[in-house]
């Protein structure tokens, strides 16, 4: 479980985290990137870029 | 004496669909190397290993240089930096797809502004704009008619980038209020999505619903093709249904994001298992 550092809310991770996975808060809807797994920490994940995509 | 060629997946974002990827892994006993983009780097002449690279980069700009520089090393990079180049340039694609005799709406580039309002009385309205790279629907506009033309035309030719003033042109198609999505791994189309929406614009990213589609015959054959003709081993195709039914090749994507499709597939097949495969039979061993 990590807490969204812009709402404070807790945010579990779907299965067994990975580092640099991306989790979506239940709240705020902000996404967060997993950063390191023991302990687990999470931080704003970067903005979305102009060439990102499929 | 041989051994295991080292597997490498490149991606600075482990998304839902990166880390299924990461566990198909996992489920044959492989632990690849996860190689974040955002700290990678690479000296021209070092020589390392030859891995094979599943490249899952978001951003084009780092996944077609990475790949570039993965090839130089002597790397095997899944899709190919080629494949990237061709289909993250909307007119690379289109020019790469009317070269392979396929079926494509009819295209046309301006190289400004003012010689796109020319291309537009030969093409016709409405017409459809759209930037050479972008994805997830993001700045295409409808043009229905001259003067949205010359309006959206006016803050093209404002954008600071020359490129950005390069416009990419389409003929408007009216399609069913859906699109299809087929994704192709290794030469073989493994399932196809409509994706719905009341946006004319059927992006999942937004809005649109995906539901599964018959993957006719016809269909995989066309999808094949096109990823073909961008040299895509790894490819999520849109397709696109005129009024009168046929279906034309709309765009190719290298990092297909395809979490959706799986979702609507539930256990019938593992899209992240088969592009695994794929990447083992690239996999080969080498002489120690």
């Amino acid at each position: 479980m990590v807490t969204c550092p812009e709402c404070e809310n807790s945010v579990v991770p779907a299965g067994k985290p990975v580092i640099g996975e991306i989790v979506e808060c239940g709240e705020c809807a902000s996404e967060l990137e997993i950063l390191t797994l023991d302990p687990l920490r999470a931080a704003l994940a970067p903005e979305i870029e102009e060439d990102w995509g499929e | 004496m041989s051994r295991a060629v080292p597997l490498a997946v490149l991606a600075s974002r482990v998304r839902a669909d990166e880390k299924s990827i990461f566990e198909a892994f996992a489920r044959r006993g492989i632990a690849p190397q996860h190689l974040d983009s955002r700290a990678w780097w690479h000296q021209l002449g070092d020589r390392g290993p030859r891995p094979t690279v599943l490249n899952r980069e978001i951003g084009l700009a780092r996944a077609t240089y990475a790949a570039r520089a993965l090839e130089s090393a002597g790397a095997t990079v899944v899709n190919s930096a080629r494949a990237t180049e061709l289909c993250g340039d909307k007119w690379r694609t289109s020019a790469a797809l009317v070269e392979a005799g396929l079926p494509t709406p009819r295209t046309a580039l301006g190289l400004t502004p003012e010689a796109a309002l020319t291309a537009l009385e030969t093409l016709g309205y409405p017409a459809v704009v759209k930037p050479l790279q972008g994805s997830w629907g993001r700045l295409v506009a409808a043009l229905p008619d001259r003067r949205t033309a010359e309006t959206v035309l006016e803050y093209v030719a404002a954008l600071p980038s020359p490129q950005a003033r390069i416009v990419y042109l389409q003929e408007w198609i009216a399609k069913p209020g859906r699109d299809i999505r087929v994704v192709v791994v290794g030469g073989e189309a493994l399932a196809a999505t409509y994706r719905r929406s009341e946006d004319w614009r059927t992006n999942v990213a937004r809005g649109a619903v995906s539901e599964l589609c018959a993957l006719t015959p016809d269909i995989a054959k066309l999808a094949v093709m096109a990823a073909q003709a961008v040299e895509a081993e790894i490819a999520g195709v849109d397709l696109i249904e005129d009024g009168t039914g046929e279906v034309l090749v709309l765009e190719v994507n290298h990092g297909v994001e395809f979490s959706g499709l799986q979702q609507a597939l539930g256990d019938t097949l593992s899209v992240a298992d088969r592009i695994v495969d794929h990447l083992l039979t690239k996999s080969r061993p080498c002489a120690a």
